[in-house]
């Protein structure tokens, strides 16, 4: 191991800022962009889910009308 | 030609389906394998630089999403004229699904970029070749993202973007040669296929095995995101609507 104390590795050197600011955006990004896909991706399939149970009971709505009629 | 037809099998929306879902877990996997051990060399083990002090590891992020921001691209255009020269719908809904994740390397790649330019060069941005071809790229990426977006027709957006991944890929070539063919502030390239690398080994070894964890990244978000797409554009075949009336699993 590399590093003397816990403060020293968040310290790095001086470039803390610059250093944890690279890798806190690209830990951002790789946690947020797979949940929100994943969560859009649910969303879609539910949503297109719903259209096609609808569009089957129209469907069976209408067929119950025309034998009634 | 056997090996072809097999292959062939998967271009069908209906077989890439859930062959995606199964290949995801995979890739997850990957990524927490390689990421944990790049982080580790670059932030435990690899010692710092004699020039850069601590500041250089963000070479540990920064190569990776900029090679990921260009490689991206690459295989977009790769899509894009598959697309155009045999018209599957299948390589629409990849370049689709890519750009996304595409863009957002590019950004990292710039602002990783701005993070280590300001304490080595005194400059959080400096419109160099290198740094300009590269905010280019993301330009092309939201460009991409714009245009196939305004377009209803899933075919005819399909389509546009293959023409604007495409002509934009003549950019890919223009931002790794940069720092060659004029002169820059930005850093020659840490690692080409002529010479033996220009960095300590366990560096190298840090920064390979992160490049190599955001792209097993980019591979299972970019199926999560095409099986959101497949479903969409597909939704009026038998197969989604059996699949939709399934339980949620596969």
């Amino acid at each position: 191991m590399y590093w003397n104390s816990f403060s020293d590795f968040l310290h790095m050197g001086g470039y803390g800022l610059y250093v944890w600011g690279s890798f806190g955006m690209t830990a951002l990004v790789m946690l947020l962009e797979p949940w929100l896909t994943l969560r859009r991706q649910r969303a879609i399939r539910r949503r297109l889910t719903r259209q096609l149970a609808a569009a089957l009971r129209e469907k069976a709505e209408a067929a119950n009308a025309e034998e009634a009629a | 030609m056997t090996q072809f037809t097999h292959l062939y099998k998967f271009a069908a929306p209906a077989a890439f389906y859930p062959l995606a879902g199964r290949l995801v877990p995979w890739f997850w996997g990957l990524t927490a394998l390689f990421g944990g051990i790049g982080l580790w060399l670059g932030l435990a083990v690899a010692p710092t630089d004699f020039q850069q002090g601590e500041g250089y590891r963000i070479i540990f992020v920064h190569v990776g999403a900029s090679w990921m921001s260009m490689f991206i691209y690459v295989v977009m255009a790769f899509w894009a004229a598959i697309g155009l020269a045999f018209n599957t719908r299948l390589s629409g809904m990849m370049t689709a699904a890519l750009a996304p994740t595409g863009a957002l390397f590019t950004f990292l790649s710039l602002w990783t970029g701005a993070l280590w330019g300001k304490p080595m060069w005194g400059a959080w941005w400096v419109w160099d070749a290198r740094l300009t071809s590269e905010l280019i790229l993301l330009f092309l990426y939201i460009g991409f993202i714009a245009l196939t977006r305004a377009i209803d027709d899933p075919r005819r957006a399909d389509r546009a973007g293959a023409v604007l991944a495409l002509v934009g890929v003549v950019n890919i070539p223009i931002i790794y040669f940069s720092v060659k063919w004029w002169s820059t502030l930005h850093q020659g390239a840490s690692v080409s296929l002529a010479k033996s690398p220009s960095m300590a080994t366990i560096m190298l070894w840090g920064m390979l095995f992160c490049a190599l964890a955001m792209w097993m990244y980019a591979i299972a978000v970019s199926l999560i995101r095409v099986r959101g797409i497949i479903l969409e554009r597909e939704r009026h075949t038998d197969w989604v609507k059996a699949l939709l009336l399934k339980p949620e699993k596969s």
